[in-house]
């Protein structure tokens, strides 16, 4: 059972409330880029074993999107943050740095 | 030949049903959506047109002398007039003036519930992943959830019996749902 705090309504919603919205932070490639940009940009996706981050939707509840940093083997939750940014908060990464020292994400650490 | 529909009806016929806990349709309710920056003047002005409340805060239900205006979403409120829809909606929408808003009667988009008695609160426990322990959850709060399987909205009112919002075409499946949730003999005794 997954329970994520929702930033907008500070409710401490449980899995069922929420909707999945797959990996977060992904960078949009559109017109003017190359082939590979763009098959990247649709189907390469990270497949971590630990830290991972994440979109999800509270879709039973305020209706917002909101990201969140968890880590897929023990679906320990390092924090959920605003929608309205592109790459992780510092506080997020502070907090995985705590319990995972030296964890990577892509090009985050 | 049928004849046509000249007045409004509600979803359920005001239909009521008593075990654990009261389920009864409330009847005709004016049901306001106003969506727009919750911190402008604006929409605060057109909070206190429509109801006569203060804009409530994160979560929260503020009664006015004409409504009831409830927290949805940091840019979304629901207004409920006590009467006379089409000219509060006026009145909200002159208030709102050129500021980016969005204001809407949906009222027949929506049934609106009351669940009553000493064991509502355990009635609506079972049906939603929600805390509505005593300590946890009490009158002035909002809770959008799940109930079941559909999108709910729920309050507390000042005598503790709660107000249940969802969307009309599922107002038998929540009503039958609660009625089932109620069935004496069925007491769970958590709160
Ligand atoms: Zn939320």
């Amino acid at each position: 059972m997954l329970i994520l705090h929702c930033p907008y309504c500070g409710v401490d919603a449980e899995e069922t409330e929420l909707s999945p919205g797959g990996e977060a932070h992904v960078k949009r490639f559109g017109p003017g880029a190359s082939d590979e940009e763009f098959r990247d940009y649709l189907f390469a996706r990270e497949n971590p074993k630990g830290v991972h981050f994440e979109r999800w939707r509270h879709a039973n509840g305020c209706g917002k999107w909101f990201h969140a940093a968890r880590c897929t083997m023990t679906l320990e939750v390092f924090g959920t943050y605003s929608a309205q940014t592109t790459e992780p908060p510092k506080e997020i990464r502070d907090a995985i740095t705590a319990k995972r020292p030296g964890w990577t994400w892509r090009e985050v650490e | 030949m049928s004849e046509p529909i000249t007045a409004p009806i509600t979803a359920l016929g005001g239909a009521r049903h008593d075990g654990l806990a009261r389920i009864e349709e409330v009847g005709l309710h004016g049901m306001i959506t106003l969506r727009g920056d919750l911190a402008s003047k604006a929409v605060k002005a057109a909070v206190m047109a429509a109801t006569g409340a203060k804009l409530p805060g994160q979560r929260g239900v503020v009664r006015g002398k004409s409504g009831t205006a409830i927290w949805m979403s940091p840019d979304e409120l629901l207004l409920c007039p006590y009467a006379e829809v089409d000219a509060t909606l006026g009145k909200v929408t002159a208030a709102l003036g050129t500021a980016h808003a969005l204001a809407v009667d949906v009222s027949d988009a929506r049934a609106m519930l009351t669940v009553s008695g000493p064991a509502a609160r355990e009635v609506l426990a079972k049906l939603c992943p929600v805390d509505f322990a005593p300590g946890a959850f009490g009158p002035g709060m909002v809770r959008r959830t799940r109930m079941a399987q559909v999108p709910a909205a729920i309050w507390m009112e000042q005598d503790e019996s709660f107000r249940v919002i969802c969307f009309r075409s599922v107002a038998r499946y929540v009503f039958d749902l609660l009625g089932v949730a109620a069935q004496p003999g069925s007491g769970v005794g958590v709160y």
